[in-house]
């Protein structure tokens, strides 16, 4: 084992060596290395930032669910009662109806009855007259047992 | 192995036989050479200093040429979106060396990580090649009249001293431009003894300090040293028994290579934060 120049010319390649490696190897390399870090770093906070999102759109989803499930649902109570009382509605005024018609057909009755029963005790006055003067054979003034003769009719 | 051609013993010596091109003081500028690796060994001890192991440089200029090409192709088009199996591969190291740089080193300074990468890759790639087939490579560089062949550059101690001296530069250079020339010589001064025992604790902070790299440079040295000596030793068996031992000793090499790798890396990186913490 010689000591010779050899020792000085490894040092000067080792020398190049090492200032090659400094300025066009490790920089790029760890900058490529650093660079993925940062880019799987954003990646995994996107993630789970997206996961968030999802969490919370599905939350709003049922939320949004619900209410409209609460509210169809008033929709159809609200319509329910509405058409019970349509229907009510329409049964007070057939029922108003019909009475009525029940009432004005009652007074046109009465109203019958009672024109027959004028028409009836005129008849009955005149018969009675009629019948008056035969039995008595003799005219009998008129005017002077009209008032009898009503007083009959009335008690017809 | 061509033992027909060597003696065991020329055979390993011929193995731990650097290529190396110096200068001899009778022969001028020139390749070692020799009639056995023993002359040539004695040639390039004759060189001295100024000879430089040519396989070494090669092997490791190449493998650090590799390291930094693979990576840069990737860098270049790397993206922050899904990444390919390379990129995945090449952000497995660059993550791993990143979180022992970071529980080790609390600084801010842009220097530490990619010079950890650097010395974990480009160490682990030189280990790597104790992995092949010890006499594939030379026999190649043989056949083209190239002799001697090292393909492993860690086991060259030039190698990890290279690395070590140079990671003991960078030590001394953060200290000071921390904590001054006195904060460095202070805190190499004034501990673990009391301020009145000085000289003393200097001498022995001294001492530590130069032990970093001389440990960062023969703990890597020896065990790549000792991991290729015993591919060589199994080499000389008979080639029908060589599996039997060279399989599982290339299988746990797999770990020795890598940890070294590793244990380099961290103690660089440790002696870098002690460097920069002010006591």
């Amino acid at each position: 084992m010689n000591i010779n120049l050899t020792i000085i010319g490894q040092a000067i390649a080792f020398f190049f060596f090492v200032l090659f490696c400094m300025k066009y190897v490790w920089p790029p390399l760890t900058a490529a290395l650093d660079e993925r870090k940062k880019k799987i770093a954003e990646g995994l906070d996107a993630a789970e930032r997206a996961e968030r999102d999802l969490r919370l759109a599905q939350e709003k989803a049922a939320d949004d669910m619900r209410a409209s499930k609460e509210e169809a649902a008033a929709i159809i109570e609200q319509a329910n009662k509405r058409a019970n009382q349509i229907v009510e509605e329409a049964k007070g005024q057939a029922r108003e109806e019909a009475n009525r018609v029940k009432a004005a057909a009652e007074a046109e009755v009465e109203q019958q009855v009672n024109q027959a029963k004028e028409a009836l005790r005129a008849q009955v006055a005149a018969l009675a007259i009629a019948g008056a003067e035969k039995i008595l054979e003799a005219a009998v003034d008129e005017k002077a047992h009209a008032q009898l003769v009503d007083k009959l009719a009335a008690e017809l | 192995m061509a033992s027909g051609e060597y003696t065991s013993q020329e055979y390993i010596k011929h193995h731990l036989t650097n290529l190396t091109f110096g200068n001899h003081p009778e022969e001028g500028w020139t390749f070692s050479h020799g009639e056995t690796a023993a002359d040539t060994a004695q040639m390039t001890k004759e060189m001295g200093f100024w000879a430089i192991n040519v396989d070494t440089m090669l092997w490791s200029v190449g493998l650090g040429l590799f390291f930094i090409w693979l990576f840069r192709k990737v860098a270049v088009s790397a993206t922050s979106d899904v990444p390919g199996r390379l990129q995945g591969f090449i952000e497995v190291i660059i993550e791993f060396v990143d979180e022992n740089v970071k529980s080790v080193f609390h600084h801010k300074n842009p220097v530490i990580a990619p010079l950890a990468l650097t010395i974990f890759v480009w160490i682990f790639l030189m280990n790597l090649m104790d992995l092949v087939p010890i006499d594939w490579i030379p026999f190649i560089f043989n056949e083209l009249g190239v002799h001697y062949m090292k393909i492993v550059p860690t086991t060259d101690v030039n190698a990890t001293g290279g690395l070590a001296f140079s990671v003991f530069g960078l030590i001394i250079y953060y200290s000071i431009k921390m904590k001054g020339v006195g904060g460095f010589l202070a805190e190499l001064s004034f501990q673990p003894l009391p301020k009145i025992f000085a000289p003393f604790n200097l001498f022995l902070e001294i001492v530590g300090l130069l032990a970093k790299p001389v440990s960062l440079a023969l703990r890597l040295f020896g065990n790549m040293y000792a991991g290729e000596m015993i591919f060589i030793l199994i080499a000389i068996l008979p080639f029908w028994a060589q599996w039997l031992l060279s399989v599982p000793w290339a299988i746990f090499h797999i770990l020795v290579i890598t940890l070294q790798a590793f244990i380099f890396m961290v103690l660089t990186v440790v002696y870098l934060a002690m460097a920069h913490e002010d006591h």
